[in-house]
């Protein structure tokens, strides 16, 4: 049941986004007994609602409210009004993500002691570590249901993971597995195990993949202690001569500004809107935007390598039959700068229906050399590459001149790859192909980033305030009662798929809010 | 959109005698454009018959698929085929036409062979009118659910109970 707030009541912890930050620290804070008020731009689809078709879907789920680009990455060129590929609606990205689920390598969240200085990167160590976090991962996967962990079997192989499986054997990978997956492999926590239906991105419609829209969010208003409001936007964030944060602005679903008093206020609208609305709650004590006195937000914006190799082969493969990402590779994950580069990266399947196929596999190109590829759809194989991009300064969220309907100034993301991307993605495209050519393809194809999904790194978390937005514990360095709950708080983006280690923080930050908030620190 | 036979008063034979030959597999006729083999054909409401054959001549040679027929083609940009946007389009063909011209060809169907199209259309690609034509074609043509057999795509799978038991991983050659 919704447990209605009043707008005046200042009791209340405000979480704006409800995706993998701010779903499970709504549902985590509400089990604990406080009382929650989650603002969510988007609106509620549950898996009834799910479209098993690439388009439509994208119309009903992706957030396509207008972001302007910059930068020389492709994505500004191709899709310049579409950085991300992200959902606006209740659950956020977890309608989305594909369900890959594995943790920060130890040395991943000690980037700058690990790799040294990188010319032109801006690396900083996480206050945090392998140890602290390994509790609070624990309770993700199990949270997630994810496979391969706490006795979870690991999911079959499909098609796509057959071939890649077999030519990554073939060149010598040892680290070849389905994948950590927050999918069910078997029967749990009320959801069915997975039908290999094969449209992880477009939502599931067993809910057999682990989504905040109908697990923590439901469970959290459960309890009477969340209340979700839908089709909220927020405009600003609101302080008091203390710079303590008092309140949120939102235009509701009929564009009427409403003002919810706060006791706390956590952020977590992703990698864009977040840093978007902490720089657009500027004021004449914080002209900088808030929570900036670093001038860090909107900095160090991160969106791993990535990349796909896709591979033709002489017969079938029916990528698309199947789980989407059931199938990795780690041996290339680690650290180790013989390759030409610091960090590592993942490999893990993928595939995209013939609509989204020939939307991203060369966005611009066209004449036979695109089209015999695509002549060859059905016995094509793929993969993306999940590698750490490297913090620059440079790469970063501001405010555009473009406005948005509410008259808010929307958010730029400029992006440029810096020379450690550039080699690291090199070296994964020709051992991507390498795979497939082991298992004889008689062509692949290099598959340049497509509309970001892992967005990193605006709001960093730093030990030195002056290096960051937000402490160890995601709390603004400078406003005491403000939070970032989200991606946006990364320091740096380590390997892996970030929504487990996003998951982690948020169950860790409850317990501190939790414990603030009784203590009376907050 | 576009309908087998949309002129179903006519036969074949009498379809195909009130047209001309234009480009690849078309026919023009007085207010229709049709498939040499008359197994489909489309009316035109805003576009003049021959513009739209050098369209879906050009959606053709845009994005070449040896087994996808003229209609879908066709069928991807009859979307131009409206007042708001045949002038947008007819204006860009005419450029394109010129192109042809200036090629040596007296039209852009009239060069017969699709390498003489290509370099032509490589000569405008930069103009808005491509770019808008071939952007359109990507989901115009892509995202027609009748093309995706083709390439051998199944589309939705839930109402079917996904792939479970319908081969997610029935490969034997690997």
């Amino acid at each position: 049941m919704a447990a209605p707030f009043e707008l005046t009541d200042d009791s209340v912890v405000v979480i704006i986004g409800t995706g993998a930050g701010g779903g499970v620290l709504a549902n985590e804070l509400a089990q604990k007994g406080v009382s929650v008020v989650a603002l969510e731009a988007g609106g509620r689809y549950l898996p009834d609602d799910y479209i098993n078709d690439e388009w439509e879907s994208f119309g009903q789920l992706a957030w396509t409210d207008t972001r302007t680009t910059s930068g020389d990455w492709r994505v500004a060129k191709d899709f310049s009004n579409l950085p991300a590929w992200i959902v606006k609606a209740v659950g956020g990205t977890t309608t989305h993500w594909a369900g890959a689920s594995i943790r920060f390598q130890p040395h991943e969240w000690k980037a700058k002691t690990t790799y040294g200085e990188v010319e032109g990167a801006n690396l900083l160590d996480w206050p945090i570590d392998d140890q602290e976090m390994a509790p609070f991962y624990d309770r993700a996967e199990s949270k997630l249901g994810v496979t391969r962990t706490h006795g979870i079997p690991g999911l079959p192989g499909s098609n796509n993971f057959k071939v890649f499986e077999a030519g990554a054997k073939e060149i010598g990978y040892k680290e070849v597995h389905t994948g950590r997956m927050a999918i069910n492999s078997q029967e749990r926590d009320g959801r069915m195990a997975c039908q290999q239906t094969g449209f992880c991105f477009q939502g599931c419609k067993w809910g057999a993949k682990w989504s905040a829209a109908y697990t923590d969010i439901p469970a959290g208003e459960a309890t009477g202690n969340l209340e979700v409001r839908e089709k909220a936007h927020v405009a600003r964030i609101l302080h008091d001569d203390s710079g303590k944060v008092t309140g949120v602005e939102y235009f509701d679903d009929a564009g009427n500004l409403q003002m919810q008093r706060a006791r706390v206020v956590c952020v977590a609208g992703n990698s864009f809107e977040s840093p978007r609305l902490l720089l657009n709650s500027h004021s004449s004590m914080f002209p900088d935007g808030l929570a900036n006195s670093s001038g860090m937000v909107g900095k160090n914006y991160m969106r791993h390598l990535t990349g796909s190799v896709y591979g033709i082969f002489e017969k079938p493969v029916h990528m698309y039959r199947g789980t989407t990402m059931a199938g990795i590779v780690q041996d290339e994950a680690r650290h180790d700068p013989s390759r030409g580069f610091v960090g590592g990266y993942e490999l893990e399947t993928l595939s995209l229906g013939l609509p989204f196929m020939a939307a991203f596999l060369d966005p611009g190109a066209w004449g036979r050399e695109f089209t015999t590829a695509l002549d060859s759809y059905e016995n094509m194989a793929g993969m993306w590459i999940v590698g750490e991009d490297m913090p620059q300064e440079s790469n970063r969220v501001t405010l555009s001149d473009v406005e948005d309907k509410f008259g808010l100034k929307v958010a730029n993301v400029h992006y440029s790859d810096h020379a450690n991307d550039k080699t690291m993605r090199e070296h994964a495209y020709k051992q991507g192909a390498a795979i497939y050519n082991a298992v004889g393809a008689t062509r692949t194809l290099p598959t340049p980033p497509y509309p970001s999904t892992h967005n990193l790194g605006t709001n960093r978390m730093s030990e030195r305030p002056e290096d960051g937005v937000v402490n160890r514990n995601g709390r603004a360095h400078d406003v005491p009662n403000l939070y970032v709950s989200d991606g946006s708080q990364f320091t740096t983006g380590a390997a892996e798929n970030p929504t487990l280690t996003i998951v982690a923080l948020a169950i860790r930050q409850a317990e501190h809010i939790a414990s603030e908030m009784q203590s009376g620190a907050l | 959109m576009i309908e087998t036979l949309s002129l179903k008063t006519l036969t074949r034979r009498q379809l195909l005698s009130r047209g001309v030959a234009a480009g690849a597999g078309l026919v023009v006729g007085a207010g229709f454009v049709a498939g040499r083999d008359a197994a489909w054909a489309t009316e035109m409401d805003a576009m003049k018959p021959e513009s739209f054959a050098t369209l879906v001549q050009m959606a053709r040679d845009i994005y070449p698929h040896d087994k996808v027929g003229d209609r879908f083609y066709a069928a991807a940009v009859k979307g131009y085929d409206v007042p708001e946007e045949v002038d947008f389009a007819q204006e860009g063909l005419e450029m394109l036409d010129e192109a042809a011209r200036a090629a040596g060809f007296d039209s852009y169907l009239a060069a017969g062979w699709e390498a003489d199209r290509v370099a032509i259309l490589r000569g405008i690609e930069d103009t808005e009118f491509f770019q808008r034509v071939r952007g359109g074609l990507v989901t115009g043509l892509y995202n027609q659910k009748e093309v995706w057999p083709i390439f051998g795509y199944e589309g939705e799978s839930y109402s079917q109970g996904g792939y479970l038991y319908r081969g997610f991983d029935d490969i034997t050659w690997i």
